[in-house]
């Protein structure tokens, strides 16, 4: 029981954070359709810092430069989304589905080269971090503490506070529900826009690092992040693009897929001696269904995926 | 006066500039990308994923390598008409690829558990495909459910139970399918004669001329008929189609029906030849569908396009399994095609800013026309 909570609560830290810089990324009033590759890329970073770090460096500091790591690489491969969408007025969905794609490709080809380098017996796209990943657990009686759930819990307080309570999180909505109506009070939509997609690659790129430490202590690259990102975009939409709402579909989500990874603790469910594709395919087949009776009042913000133009008044 | 216009003003012009643009800096990044892994090989490791088949010295074997090519550019020409069909239709079919595996799922499991022979497996993954559609499309028509994320959703799960379905059909010591020669012969695609022209390729069958039938078909079916026309409507304004009394809900159902119907006939033309087994432990989306996007956006969003723009992706897909492997992967093949993809995000730039050069030439022309008649 302890382990289904301990996977339920890493597994919705990863999709807070993820949906959270959708939710950013969306009120700017851009599509971020990119957030897997943006993830594939935010764990590309961190697992290189936890290969590369020197040896006896204290948790904390681990911990600080992962983050930082992840965050960067995050940041840097969405400024490829708010290039083409902002500055030349892409179709976003395409360039999100081309980040998704290149991402993996590309996070493969590196690592696979890397390792190769190495040894040149070792064609594999894997990056080991056992002995690193024991920086961001702390036991506290059977339940391991990730230190990424309380990463998760602020972002989640920071985000709330920035989007209500902030002059920036007011005018970063304001660009995503009528840009022309920001623009002709002095506010600047562009640069809206690019800080949108910008915390987007934080926190997705946050994400990427968390999921692929989550329960294992090895991640093979050709397989991205298994369509996690996707998830955190309906948990974004069944959250109405609200912070905490997006909480709560996280921890409903979460559940589902930690059952997957749990459910052979359980002796009711191993009675009823369910294949293990079932529990695969559970977090996507509630995702559907939760979509199919949500999305009718949908509250996106208005102007999603229109790139903006001056000229239209 | 007789206006003369250039002939960069032909959007099919524009087009085709566009598109080689897009994969010659595409091919650029690739190339930049192997110099920065290991600068010894790279311009070897390039050349080597654009001959593709060229690698093989001699002509006969060439000829077969080939065929290889062409047996796996017709799945991905049906995946990329799926993509641009439903794109045409203001739809992105990202399930493409969930619509691939349900349809390698029908008709591996018709002609190996049931014994069917091949026209029905076939029809069978079209079923396949086209059933995965209308999900995504009756959720988009009747709940508003982006059919992005809904398409996604679908590709994961069709992937489990596919997985599940056909391991029961599976070798004992093996993750992979049994062999359809082994099997069921009767399911294997008739080759028509064609495989000779291939130095004896058993695997080039009847699947390449039906898949640039069914494109020609495609393109007609949008340019040429009512349906296509109300289809393209709903795509484009979906209120004034619906004022004009099409019927938009039905529209958007049908076209994710036609769209999941192509994709899935892709895997049953491309499975039914026994190319390829399905490994039942498979853990991610194949990357046909997706690839499928690639091809459509390359080919203009025009299903004759498609067929070039197809064997162009699979050409240096397959050309990127020859790369040394000591050196390089061959996932550099996939990095250049969604480079490619990328890059077709700007395809709608290129175009408005080549417009305005010419719009600006032609003036600054014709004033200069006017002041020599001044003078």
């Amino acid at each position: 029981m302890l382990l289904l909570v301990q996977y339920t609560l890493i597994f919705a830290s990863v999709l807070i954070l993820v949906a959270l810089g959708g939710c950013f990324s969306e009120h700017s009033g851009v599509i971020n359709i990119g957030l897997e590759g943006i993830m594939v890329m935010g764990a590309l970073g961190g697992a290189l810092m936890m290969k590369f770090a020197p040896a006896g460096l204290p948790a904390i500091g681990m911990i600080v430069l992962v983050v930082l790591a992840a965050i960067l690489l995050g940041m840097l491969y969405s400024l490829l989304l708010a290039v083409a969408a902002i500055n030349f007025k892409a179709d976003q969905t395409l360039v999100g589905t081309a980040m998704n794609l290149l991402a993996t490709a590309a996070a493969t080809v590196f690592v696979k080269a890397m390792n190769t380098a190495a040894d040149s017996g070792n064609v594999s796209a894997t990056i080991q971090y056992i002995e690193q990943k024991k920086a961001f657990l702390v036991n506290i009686g059977g339940f391991e503490f990730n230190w990424f759930m309380l990463l998760a819990l602020i972002a989640l307080v920071c985000s709330w506070v920035t989007l209500y309570k902030t002059r920036f999180g007011l005018r970063l909505m304001a660009c995503g529900e009528h840009p022309q109506a920001a623009d002709s009070v002095g506010i600047n939509v562009y640069k809206m826009r690019y800080a949108g997609v910008l915390i987007s690659g934080m926190l997705g790129g946050l994400g990427g690092i968390v999921y692929i430490t989550a329960g294992v202590s090895e991640w093979k690259f050709e397989y991205g992040v298994a369509g996690f990102g996707f998830l955190a975009l309906a948990v974004m939409i069944f959250g109405q693009w609200k912070p905490t709402r997006i909480a709560l579909a996280a921890l409903l989500f979460g559940l589902f897929r930690a059952l997957g990874n749990v459910y052979t603790g359980f002796d009711f469910l191993k009675a009823l001696n369910l294949p293990s594709a079932v529990y695969n395919m559970l977090p996507y087949i509630v995702s559907l269904i939760v979509l199919a009776f949500t999305s009718q009042k949908s509250r996106a913000p208005k102007a999603e995926g229109v790139p903006y133009d001056k000229g239209l008044r | 006066m007789k206006q003369k216009t250039s002939l960069l003003r032909n959007k099919g012009v524009q087009s085709l500039l566009a598109s080689l643009l897009c994969i010659l800096v595409g091919l650029l990044v690739g190339y930049i990308v192997l110099l920065i892994i290991n600068p010894a090989g790279a311009g070897e490791a390039i050349q080597t994923i654009v001959k593709n088949f060229f690698y093989y010295p001699s002509a006969a074997a060439r000829l077969r390598y080939f065929g290889n090519t062409l047996v796996k550019t017709a799945p991905l020409l049906m995946c990329s008409l799926s993509v641009l069909f439903a794109y045409k239709v203001g739809l992105f079919n990202i399930g493409a690829a969930g619509q691939y595996v349900v349809g390698a799922g029908a008709s591996l499991y018709f002609a190996l558990g049931l014994q069917m022979p091949w026209f029905v497996c076939l029809i069978a993954s079209i079923v396949a495909g086209a059933l995965l559609g209308a999900i995504s499309g009756a959720l988009k028509a009747y709940r508003n459910v982006n059919e992005v994320i809904s398409c996604i959703m679908l590709n994961w799960i069709s992937l489990y139970l596919v997985n599940s379905l056909l391991s029961n059909v599976k070798e004992t010591a093996s993750p992979y399918t049994l062999t359809l020669s082994s099997t069921n012969p009767g399911a294997i695609l008739p080759s028509a004669g064609l495989g000779e022209l291939f130095s004896n390729n058993q695997y080039v069958t009847i699947a390449i001329p039906l898949t640039v039938i069914v494109a020609i078909l495609i393109w007609v079916l949008l340019e040429k008929t009512k349906l296509g026309y109300e289809l393209k409507a709903t795509g484009f304004n979906k209120f004034a189609a619906q004022y004009c009394g099409m019927k938009e809900k039905r529209n958007i159902i049908l076209t994710m029906v036609i769209a999941g119907g192509l994709a899935g006939m892709g895997a049953g033309v491309f499975f039914l030849t026994g190319f390829e087994q399905w490994q039942c432990t498979q853990s991610s989306v194949p990357a046909m569908g997706f690839n499928g996007i690639a091809a459509a956006f390359l080919g203009g969003l025009n299903p004759i396009g498609a067929i070039f723009s197809s064997y162009f992706i699979q050409h240096i897909t397959n050309g990127g399994a020859y790369v040394d492997k000591t050196m390089y992967s061959a996932q550099i093949s996939d990095l250049i095609s969604s480079l490619i993809i990328y890059l077709c995000g700007f395809v709608l730039f290129f175009k408005t800013t080549l417009t305005a050069w010419l719009d600006r030439r032609a003036e600054r022309r014709m004033a200069e026309d006017r002041k020599g008649g001044e003078k």
